[in-house]
Parts: C-alpha cells; structure tokens; sequence
C-alpha cells in the first residue's frame, strides 16, 4: 500500500515535470514527428493482420452459435460490428498495444536512464522528462485513435470475408444487411475517445517505469514487464469507468 | 573557480562524504584520486548538482550551487560541460548530431552557424570522419571523444569528466587526457575530473585531492605525489602501479 502511494505521487511528480511548455519548439516538433512515424511504422501492420483475423473468427464463432431459426441471420453482421466497434479495436487493440508499444518505450527510457545518457540532458539544462517524454505521450494520443480507426475498418472487412464462406446459412447480404442495422455512429466516438485516454495511460506509464530505473539491463527489463503490466491494468480499470460514464 | 565547502552526504544513514573541503582552480586539471567505491562519483554529483548535498556548500565563482533556484540552477548549467563515464552520447542520434544538441536546444545562432561549432568541435578531437557515424557504430575512444566534442560545444567555464580513461587502452587514455589537458588550458575551463588511472595523474595531475572512504586525505600536485607521507595515499599509488 505504502509502495503504491509512493509509485502514484512519482507518477504525478513526473507528469508534473513532463507537461511544461518545450524550450525549443522545432526540437520538440521533430521529436514529435519521429515518434508517430515509429509508431506507425511499428504497430500499422499488426494492427491490421489481428484485426482482420479477430474480425473473421468473431464472425464464423456468431454463426456458429447461432443455429436458432428464430434469430435472424443479420444478428452475425450487427453483432460482429458491435463487438468490432464497442470494444475489440479499442479496448483489446490497446491492450495488445501496451504490450508491444509500452514495453518499447520503458526499455528505450530506462536503458537512456542507466547509459546516463538523462543525466548528460539534466546537466545541459534540458528538461528531459519534457524532451523525452511529452512527445511520445503527444504522438501516441494522435496516432492510436488512428489505429485504432485502421483496426475497425480491417476487423469489418475481415468480418465481411468471413460472410463468403457460407457457415450454418451466413450470407454476405444478410451480414452486410446486419452490419447497417441499428447504427449508432456514436460508438465511433466512444471508442476513439476511450483508444485517447489509453494511449495517455500506456505512454506514461511505460515512460514513468523506465525514467526510473536505477540499475542496469536486468532493471531495464524488470521495468518493461512492469510498465506492460501495469498499463494493462489502467486501461481495463479505465475501460469499465468509461464504459459506465459514457454508454449508461 | 568551483569550492567545495564542508560538503557531507550520506545514504540512508551511511555516510558516502565526509567535510570534504576542496578548492579547484581555473585553467588547470583538477583531479579528484581515489579507490573504487571512495566515494569521487558522489562528489562529482553533488558539485554538478544532480544530487543534493547533506550539507555543506558549492560555489562557482562565488555562485552558491545549495539553495538555488530551478532557473538559476539551469542557468548555470548552460556554462557546464561533463564526460561521463560511458560516455552517455545519445544513441537514436549520430555524431554530429549529438554534438548539435546542446547548441540546437540553447544557441540563438542559425542553423548553418550551429553546425559550423558542432563541426569545429568535432575537428578540435580529430573525428570529422565519424560526423555520421551513430555511437554503436564507432570504437570506446572515439565515443569519448564525440562526448568531449559534445561537452565543449556551448562554450563551457566548467568542464567535468568521470573516469574518462576507463576502458580504453593506455595509449587511447593517454591521448584523451593530453586532449582534456590542451582544451582546459586553451578555453581557460575549470576541469575536474574523477579518476584511479596513475597515468592521467603523472600526465596531468595539476592540482589532486585523494579521497579515501569519504574523507579528503591528501592534496597537492603531480609532482608532490610521489614524495608524501600519507600511508593511505602511498597504498593506492603502489596498488595502482603494480596493475
Ligand atoms: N544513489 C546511491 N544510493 C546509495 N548508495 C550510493 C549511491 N551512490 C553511491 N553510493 C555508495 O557510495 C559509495 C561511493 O560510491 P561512488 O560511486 O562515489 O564510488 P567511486 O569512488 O566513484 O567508485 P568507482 O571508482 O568504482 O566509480 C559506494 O559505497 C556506493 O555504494
Ligand atoms: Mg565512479
């Protein structure tokens, strides 16, 4: 308990130090830039491959668990879209994202923390925290939602492709009839602004454990599984504050 | 000038320095002497201010370090320079990129006017050819070096260096302490530097101070060394020399 309230008023102490105005704004643009790029870069493509893949096997599970007569088959598409929308390309995309986004950045922080290379900054007179760390939180907060968007229009179209293959009398215009069925664009917004509060938790958690490692490589390590673990916690915590807040 | 003025600090309850009083000159190589473990890191951390003293002051030409300001503090920074000990050179930027940082980050001077120092400084320790070389591409001696380059780019009045011969052949040591020694003396710095090489002491030992399990035992020069009495002292040069 006692490590939790010290851990929480780091964490603040951090954030305090990391959101201040940068003393160079064309460093602080091209720091910005770089980390979208490697974000990109990095997760795009896994984004979409689990998206599509996520999206078809949610498809063809529906169908198959749906062998009622009495239940129309346009349930797959609106279901899978549902799911897709409500909480797969938000919640479960970011989950998968602290682990592959997180830990990258806790272990590039936290080996910058034992190479010194923050104490070579402290001493020039730059703000590392700031230098370091708002960019990443700035350009995650722009680049997951966008992610996240990619992520839902590849999961639909995996659903769709699942729809060709004509499992327990899946059509493609009963799922496409489905997928238009009782739109609530709505849910669009929800997720995006769920994937900006957890692309906040995962860049500054991931930054808060690796800005303070003491140690050396094994600490480093120690850090990106903490820094994984941690965030996933957060967003699944957020995930149901959220969810209440916003859709009851 | 820097002084360091009955300046303690303990760690958790253990005391690390004990009323160290040092005095380190303009123009020359101060060394800070001592066994691994004596203690030199901390007071090197405790004079650049990246640890607090547990008491005790620091002044910078008569500017107290203890009790000030964040701004002051970043102020004063911007007139330091520091080599640390693995070489800590930014490894997501190359050379010259790293050389450039503290000038893009504080000179008001243009683009073409900062890669004009970042390159002057890459020339004044020989590694022009490295400029876009990243640091896991190029050896320990020139990571130093780049470091150097880096540290004397805004100009400083202070210059610190922790071990910096520490993994480096003796030949490779050699050259960056005569380097270290050369820049101190043409831009008038005030050098401290942190180490147990015997060589860099005889090389360039202007003005030493040996600490031993925190307290200051000894201080002189290169030249008085090797004929004092201090019991302690002659153990870590003997110790040294037989390596
Ligand atoms: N942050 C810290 N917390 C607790 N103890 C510390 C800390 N930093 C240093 N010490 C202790 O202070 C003592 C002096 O350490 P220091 O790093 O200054 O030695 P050193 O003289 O630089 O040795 P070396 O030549 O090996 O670099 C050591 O016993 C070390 O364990
Ligand atoms: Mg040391």
């Amino acid at each position: 308990m006692n490590e939790a309230l010290h851990r929480m008023g780091e964490y603040t102490l951090l954030m305090a130090k990391v959101i201040s105005i940068p003393n160079r704004w064309s460093m602080f643009f091209k720091q910005l830039i770089k980390e979208i790029y490697k974000l990109g870069a990095d997760s795009l493509w896994i984004v979409i491959i689990i998206s599509i893949f996520i999206g078809t096997v949610i498809a063809i599970q529906i169908s198959l668990n749906i062998s009622s007569p009495l239940i129309p088959k346009f349930t797959i598409g609106y279901t899978t879209r549902e799911i897709i929308l409500l909480e797969f390309s938000s919640s479960i995309m970011c989950l998968i994202l602290a682990g592959k986004v997180g830990s990258n950045i806790a272990s590039e922080i936290g080996t910058m923390r034992v190479t010194e290379q923050i104490d070579a900054m402290e001493i020039m007179g730059v703000n590392s925290a700031n230098f370091l760390i708002l960019p990443k939180i700035l350009g995650l907060m722009i680049f997951i939602p966008v992610l996240v968007i990619f992520s839902m229009f590849t999961g639909i179209l995996g659903g769709i492709a699942a729809s060709y293959a004509d499992i327990n009398g899946m059509t493609p215009s009963s799922f496409e009839y489905g997928m238009q069925f009782y739109f609530n664009s709505f849910y669009i917004g929800y997720s995006i602004i769920k994937s900006v509060v957890y692309a906040f938790i995962i860049a500054s958690i991931a930054s808060y454990f690796g800005y303070n490692v003491k140690g050396g490589a094994l600490e480093v390590g120690k850090a990106s599984t903490n820094a994984v673990v941690m965030s996933s916690i957060m967003i699944l915590m957020a995930d149901v504050v959220m969810t209440h807040l916003m859709l009851t | 000038m820097v002084e360091v003025k009955h300046l303690s600090k303990s760690f958790d309850g253990r005391t690390v320095l004990n009323d160290i009083n040092a005095l380190f000159e303009t123009g020359k190589t101060n060394l800070i002497i001592g066994r691994s473990g004596s203690g030199k890191t901390v007071l090197l951390k405790n004079i650049i201010g990246l640890q607090r003293p547990g008491s005790g002051q620091i002044l910078y030409d008569g500017r107290e370090l203890t009790g000030m300001k964040k701004r002051e503090l970043d102020l004063l920074r911007r007139e330091m320079g520091m080599l640390f000990q693995g070489s800590a050179l930014f490894d997501s930027m190359t050379v010259l990129e790293n050389v450039m940082f503290p000038l893009d980050m504080f000179s008001p001077d243009s683009f073409k006017e900062r890669q004009k120092r970042a390159m002057l400084c890459l020339e004044r320790v020989d590694l022009l050819e490295a400029e876009h070389l990243y640091p896991s591409e190029i050896s320990g001696g020139m990571m130093k070096r780049a470091a150097i380059a880096r540290a004397i780019a805004l100009k400083p009045k202070y210059l610190f260096c922790d071990e910096p011969n520490s993994g480096l052949d003796p030949k490779t040591s050699l050259l960056i302490d005569d380097l270290i020694h050369s820049i101190t003396r043409d831009y008038r710095m005030t050098t401290i530097i942190n180490t147990h090489d015997m060589n860099s002491v005889k090389n360039i030992g202007e003005n030493i101070i040996f600490i031993r399990e925190g307290i200051l035992e000894w201080r002189g020069n290169k030249d008085e060394i090797v004929s004092s009495h201090n019991e302690a002292l002659n153990d870590f040069i003997f110790a040294a020399s037989r390596r």
